[in-house]
C-alpha cells in the first residue's frame, strides 16, 4: 500500500503545541489580547453593521423574560434542539479572545463592552443584532415560542431602548410557520425590528409549505426574512453524510445557504408572495453566480415541473436577496475580486458585516480584499443597508 | 484550426432490467430475486422519463450500437460510467454480487465488443472492504480504467472508512470517479428532503463541493498521494469560488487539520478533474473566460458529452479555447488522468 501516513492518524498525532490553550485563559479571557492601537486605514463612508451577535448573560436573565411555566419548564428540562450535528468551535463560544466581558458572562452579553469595542470603535452609524440563542431550534414548538418571545422582549428593553444605535431581529420558532407569523404580527410594525431571523440549517428546506404562513405575516408587515449561518437541522451538514471537522462544517455554510435559495426559488415561494425580500447573513458570496448559472440551466432543462417559475431564477434572485459580506471569499488575485463582483451584479445587494464578536470579525477597513470606488463603497458600506432597512 | 481528437470521459451505459445480469448472479441470489420480484437498486436520482434524461431520438438506456453510432461518432475513445446503483441496496452481500454481475455484463457487452470503450468498475462502496476485493477483481483487465463512487453516500469520500477502496485504485493506478447521484438515505441538502426533482439536481452541484471540502480537509490525499478523482457530471464554474473559499478556511482553521499541509486548493488543482458537462455557464462568454483563468481549467478540464443526457452548449466552452487548450481539453488532459 503506497499510504505516507498510518490511516489511523487522528488531530491528536499531528504536530504538538506548546499551548493548547489557542492562548485562552479562562479565567482571563482578555488576557492574550495585545489591545494596542494598529494602524487604521481611514474611512470616508458610514458604516451599517447588519450581524452582531449577543447572548443572555446568565440563563438567569433569559428566565426573568420567560412567562412563569416555561421558567420551571426551562429550569428541569433545559433547551432541547437538534442533536448529534454540532463543532466544537474553533475557539471559546467561536468569539474575538478580546470580547470576553471578563466577569464570567460570555462575550456579546455586555452593551457597554460592545459598544466600546464596535459601535464607538468604529463609529457604526447602526448595527442590526441577530441574537443565536437557540428559540428557533427548540423541538418543543410552544417552548419555542415562548423563548422566542422572551428573546424579543429582552432585546427591546436591554439593547434597543438603552442603544438608539442598534436594531434587533424579530425571533421566531420557525419550524412552526402560525406561530412564528403570530411572532412577527407582535414585532412586525416596530421600527426597532428589521428582519424576521431564522438559521441556515432549518429541519426542512425553506420553500416548503410549511413555512409560508411565516412569509405571508413578514409580506404582510414588509419585513424581510433573514438566513444566518449556523444550525444543526437533525441532519447532515453535506448531502453526503457528517464530516470530521469544524472546518468542514464552517466551510460548509455555502452549500447550505445554496440549497435554501434553490428550494426557495424552485418551490414558489416568490410566485405565492412577490414582495417578500430575503437577506443572506455569513454565508459570503462568491458562490452566488455559479449557482445561478446552474438554477438558470437547470430551469432550461427541467422548468415544466415547477410551472410557478415564470422567469429565469437568475431574476428572482435579483429582486428577491440581500446578500451580507461576511466571511467574504479572498481570490487569489485582487482583479479576480472585482471579476467576481462583475459576476454577481448585485452592486444594490451587498450589505457590510462585521460578525462581532465572533472570531472571523471583518473590521470595516479592511474587509475587502481590493480597494472599492466610493459609489461601491458606499453602497456596501450603508446605502444600501439603509435603504433595504428603511433606516 | 483542425479539429483535435476527442476522448469522451462520460457516456453512460445502464443495466437494461436486472434480468440482463442474471447470467452473472450466484444460485443463491438470481433465486432472491426471482422469488421477492425484486427489480434492482432503485436510486430514482435520474428518473427515464425527465426531460433530461435523454435526447429527442435518444434512448434513457442506450445499447452499444446506439452509443458506436452517436456517442462514439465524434471521438477516439469514451469512457462508460455505469450508474447501476449498488450502494443503495441495503444487504450489503447482494449488493457485492450485484457489482460483480454488472461489470461482468460490461466487460462481456460493451469491452469485448467495441476496443474505443473503456469502462468504470462498480463497487459496493457502503462496504468498503467488499468495494476492494471487487476492484481487485477487475483492475488486470485494461478495459477497466476507473472505480466508479456516486457523489452522494453515507459517509463523504475523505472518510477514512474508504482507504481500502483508495488504496486498491492506487495500486492499480486506477482513477476514482465520482458521478452524479446516489440515495443513502438522509437528505441530499444539509436542510432536508426538497419537495421537486429540478432541487435535487441543481442540488447535486453542491454535495460535489462538499466532497471536495472533504476529500482535502480529511487527507486523502496526503494519505494517498497518487490518488487522483474525477468529478463528472457535477458542473466545474463554482470551482473558484469553493476554492477562494476553503483556503480562507485553512487560513484561520489549519490547525483543525494538521495534516493537511498546503493551501487546499492546491490539492484541488493537483487531484482533481472535472468534465465539462453540464457547463453551467454564465451568459455572458467573458465570465466563462474568467472562470476558466481562475482555477487554471485548461489543466482541469475533461471533455464529456454525458451521452445520452441532452446538452448543447459545449461550442461555449469549446469556442474560447486555444489550440494548445483545446486539445489538453478534449484529449490531453484525459489521455494522462486515465493511463490512454
Amino acid at each position: 500500500m503506497s499510504t505516507r501516513f498510518d490511516s489511523t492518524a487522528t488531530v491528536e498525532s499531528g504536530p504538538a503545541t506548546k499551548d493548547r490553550t489557542n492562548g485562552h485563559d479562562p479565567k482571563n479571557p482578555s488576557a492574550s489580547v495585545q489591545q494596542s492601537a494598529r494602524y487604521r486605514a481611514p474611512l470616508d463612508t458610514a458604516i451599517i453593521d447588519t450581524d452582531i451577535h449577543i447572548y443572555f448573560p446568565t440563563q438567569d436573565v433569559l428566565r426573568d423574560y420567560l412567562d412563569e411555566p416555561w421558567q420551571d419548564y426551562h429550569r428541569t428540562f433545559g433547551q432541547r434542539g437538534f442533536d448529534g450535528s454540532h463543532y466544537p468551535r474553533a475557539m471559546p463560544n467561536a468569539a474575538r479572545h478580546d470580547a470576553w466581558p471578563g466577569d464570567g458572562t460570555p462575550p456579546g452579553s455586555n452593551l457597554p463592552l460592545l459598544q466600546k469595542q464596535l459601535l464607538d470603535e468604529w463609529n457604526i452609524e447602526v448595527g442590526v443584532l441577530n441574537p443565536l440563542v437557540g428559540a428557533g431550534e427548540q423541538r418543543n414548538l410552544a417552548f419555542g415560542a415562548a423563548f422566542a418571545r422572551a428573546t424579543n422582549e429582552w432585546q427591546l428593553a436591554e439593547w434597543l431602548e438603552p442603544e438608539p444605535r442598534l436594531r434587533a431581529s424579530i425571533i421566531v420558532p420557525w419550524e412552526d410557520g402560525q406561530l412564528s407569523a403570530a411572532e412577527i404580527d407582535r414585532w412586525g410594525s416596530h421600527p426597532g425590528f428589521v428582519h424576521a431571523l431564522v438559521i441556515a440549517r432549518t429541519k426542512e428546506p425553506l420553500g416548503r409549505r410549511k413555512y409560508w404562513p411565516m412569509y405571508e405575516a413578514a409580506s404582510r408587515h414588509d419585513v424581510p426574512i433573514a438566513i444566518h449561518f449556523g444550525g444543526a437541522g437533525g441532519g447532515p451538514i453535506t448531502g453526503s453524510g457528517y464530516p470530521n471537522h469544524y472546518i468542514e462544517d464552517h466551510g460548509g455554510m455555502p452549500q447550505t445557504f445554496q440549497a435554501q435559495v434553490i428550494s426557495l426559488i424552485f418551490e414558489g415561494v416568490f410566485h405565492e408572495f412577490p414582495t417578500l425580500k430575503f437577506v443572506l447573513i455569513e454565508g459570503g458570496f462568491a458562490w452566488i453566480a455559479p449557482l445561478l448559472w446552474r438554477m438558470d440551466s437547470s430551469w432550461r432543462k427541467l422548468g415544466s415541473e415547477v410551472p410557478h417559475v415564470t422567469e429565469p431564477p437568475s431574476e428572482i434572485f435579483r429582486r428577491h436577496f440581500w446578500v451580507s459580506t461576511q466571511p467574504m471569499e479572498e481570490p487569489f488575485q485582487p482583479n479576480q475580486f472585482r471579476q467576481l463582483l462583475g459576476h454577481l451584479d448585485l452592486d444594490d445587494r451587498l450589505l457590510f458585516a462585521t460578525d462581532y464578536p465572533h472570531w472571523d470579525f471583518d473590521a470595516p477597513d479592511r474587509a475587502f480584499p481590493v480597494p472599492l470606488d466610493k459609489e461601491r463603497r458606499r453602497k456596501f458600506m450603508a446605502d444600501n443597508a439603509r435603504e433595504l432597512y428603511k433606516l | 484550426m483542425s479539429e483535435p481528437n476527442r476522448i469522451d470521459c462520460d457516456i453512460h451505459n445502464e443495466v437494461p432490467a436486472l434480468e440482463a445480469l442474471y447470467p452473472y448472479l450466484p444460485d443463491h441470489w438470481l433465486d432472491y430475486c426471482r422469488e421477492s420480484a425484486f427489480n434492482g437498486p432503485d436510486a430514482a436520482d435520474y428518473p427515464e422519463t425527465v426531460p433530461n434524461s435523454a435526447r429527442a431520438d435518444s434512448s434513457p438506456k442506450p445499447d452499444l450500437a446506439e452509443v458506436q453510432a452517436r456517442a462514439l461518432d465524434v471521438a477516439d475513445i469514451g469512457i462508460l460510467n455505469c450508474a447501476y446503483r449498488v450502494q443503495s441496496v441495503r444487504n450489503e452481500d447482494l449488493a457485492a454480487s450485484l457489482a460483480t454481475a454488472v461489470n461482468q455484463w460490461q466487460v462481456d457487452h460493451w469491452l469485448e465488443k467495441e476496443p474505443r470503450l473503456r469502462a468504470s468498475i462498480v463497487v459496493p462502496s457502503h462496504n468498503p472492504r467488499l468495494a476492494a476485493q471487487e476492484i481487485e477483481r477487475w483492475a488486470d483487465h485494461p478495459g477497466f480504467v476507473q472505480v466508479i463512487l456516486p457523489v452522494r453516500a453515507e459517509a463523504p469520500y475523505g472518510n477514512r472508512r474508504y482507504d481500502p477502496i483508495y488504496a486498491a485504485a492506487v495500486k492499480h493506478d486506477l482513477a476514482i470517479g465520482i458521478h452524479y447521484g446516489g440515495a443513502p438515505g438522509h437528505p441530499p441538502t444539509p436542510t432536508g428532503w426538497p419537495s421537486y426533482y429540478i432541487e435535487d439536481y441543481a442540488n447535486m452541484a453542491q454535495i460535489f463541493q462538499s466532497q471536495v471540502i472533504n476529500l482535502v480537509c480529511e487527507g486523502a490525499f496526503e494519505r494517498f498521494p497518487q490518488l487522483r478523482v474525477a468529478l463528472i457530471e457535477g458542473g466545474f464554474t463554482w470551482l473558484p469560488s469553493l476554492m477562494w473559499r476553503i483556503d480562507k478556511e485553512w487560513k484561520g482553521l489549519r490547525h483543525n487539520t494538521p495534516y493537511v499541509r498546503r493551501p487546499p486548493s492546491e490539492y484541488m488543482r493537483e487531484h482533481l478533474r472535472f468534465t465539462i458537462q453540464p457547463l453551467d455557464a454564465p451568459p455572458n462568454p467573458l465570465h466563462l473566460a474568467q472562470i476558466l483563468d481562475q482555477c487554471g481549467a485548461e489543466d482541469l478540464l475533461l471533455y464529456a458529452s454525458d451521452y445520452p443526457h441532452p446538452h448543447d452548449d459545449q461550442d461555449i466552452l469549446l469556442d474560447l479555447l486555444t489550440a494548445d487548450q483545446r486539445n489538453k481539453i478534449c484529449s490531453a488532459n484525459a489521455r494522462q488522468f486515465y493511463r490512454l
